[in-house]
């Protein structure tokens, strides 16, 4: 399980699941006038099972 | 010009420094720009409401390529945003009707945003995830038991892999909780965050862990480290570094 972990930022594309972790939950929560409902837990839930619907129709019923 | 246009919030920092954004485009492919107030500057996108109102954001959010894309988009905003200065990211699809809003926004909460800023500044958000590696089970050895002990025989092999199971998972727990104790201690904040669904994160092991540590610019190498250590000293566990990330967990004006 040893990996040399570089020191500089770490060279791969970012995944998609840990940006949305961030971008949703994260960032500082001001009331956008047009966006205030929005821009609260529901849109988490809601993207984040729209994501899952996605991945896990696109993978092999093997489990 | 006849569709109406919000203004999407992407970072507040401190000083405009347009050279800095290049010729990114943000979530509507528009070029972003500044508005300022309170000593405060808002890097801002004009986007069309058609799209990027509250009802169509509803709706988009369940697209998700084009939650995708307006994810990447933002955050590579924000991303250039950072690289020139402390900046405080502002989380996805917040919009406003004009200008005048957005800079009411930086002046009613200047003195949190400064806060903040004061904060993170040289410092970056590095992400942490800790799964569980799968256990090895052995396999019963098809055959071999009498017609008679076979069922017994199955349910105390199933008995002795559970409890296999169980003492790994809570071997692993205890490794995760060690690890995040002893990276909170090199940074300047630290988040929990929910762990990842197996299938979303794409890992064969279950994730345990899903931090965020705020670590100082200068120290990112010796955190790094830190990370390798942690994953190559537990056998149950493995530990994933993400990052440099804006600090985005550790944005919330109102505790940090």
């Amino acid at each position: 399980m040893t990996q040399p972990v570089p020191a500089q930022p770490v060279q791969q594309p970012i995944a998609l699941v840990d940006l949305l972790d961030r971008v949703l939950a994260g960032g500082v929560v001001v009331s956008g006038e047009l966006t205030l409902s929005i821009a609260d837990v529901d849109l988490v839930h809601v993207s984040l099972r729209t994501l899952l619907t996605s991945i896990t129709a696109l993978q092999a019923p093997d489990d | 010009m006849a569709e109406r246009q919000g203004i999407w919030l992407y970072a507040v920092t401190r000083k405009a420094n347009p050279a800095a954004l290049g010729d990114r485009s943000g979530v509507a492919s528009e070029t972003p720009r500044t508005v300022e107030a309170g000593g405060l500057v808002a890097v801002v996108g004009d986007v069309p409401l058609p799209a990027f109102g509250e009802e169509a954001l509803h709706r988009n959010f369940e697209d998700l390529d084009w939650l995708a894309a307006v994810a990447r988009a933002h955050d590579a905003v924000i991303g250039a945003v950072v690289a020139a200065g402390p900046a405080v990211p502002v989380r996805l699809a917040t919009v406003y009707g004009d200008d005048d809003r957005v800079r009411t926004v930086l002046t009613d909460r200047a003195t949190e945003f400064a806060q903040v800023l004061d904060h993170v500044a040289g410092r970056a958000e590095w992400g942490v995830k800790v799964f569980v590696t799968p256990v090895a089970e052995s396999r019963p050895t098809a055959g071999k038991s009498s017609e008679h002990g076979a069922g017994t025989a199955y349910l105390a092999r199933r008995r002795a892999a559970l409890t296999q199971r169980e003492r790994h998972d809570r071997g692993a727990a205890e490794q995760a909780d060690r690890v995040h104790r002893t990276l909170a201690t090199l940074a300047a904040g630290s988040r929990l965050h929910p762990p990842q669904s197996q299938v979303l994160a794409g890992n064969a092991g279950r994730m345990i862990l899903n931090a965020a540590y705020l670590i100082d610019d200068d120290h990112a190498a010796s955190f790094a480290q830190a990370v390798a250590a942690c994953d190559g000293e537990h056998d149950t566990i493995s530990v994933h570094l993400t990052g440099p990330w804006p600090p985005y967990s550790f944005s919330s004006l109102e505790q940090r």
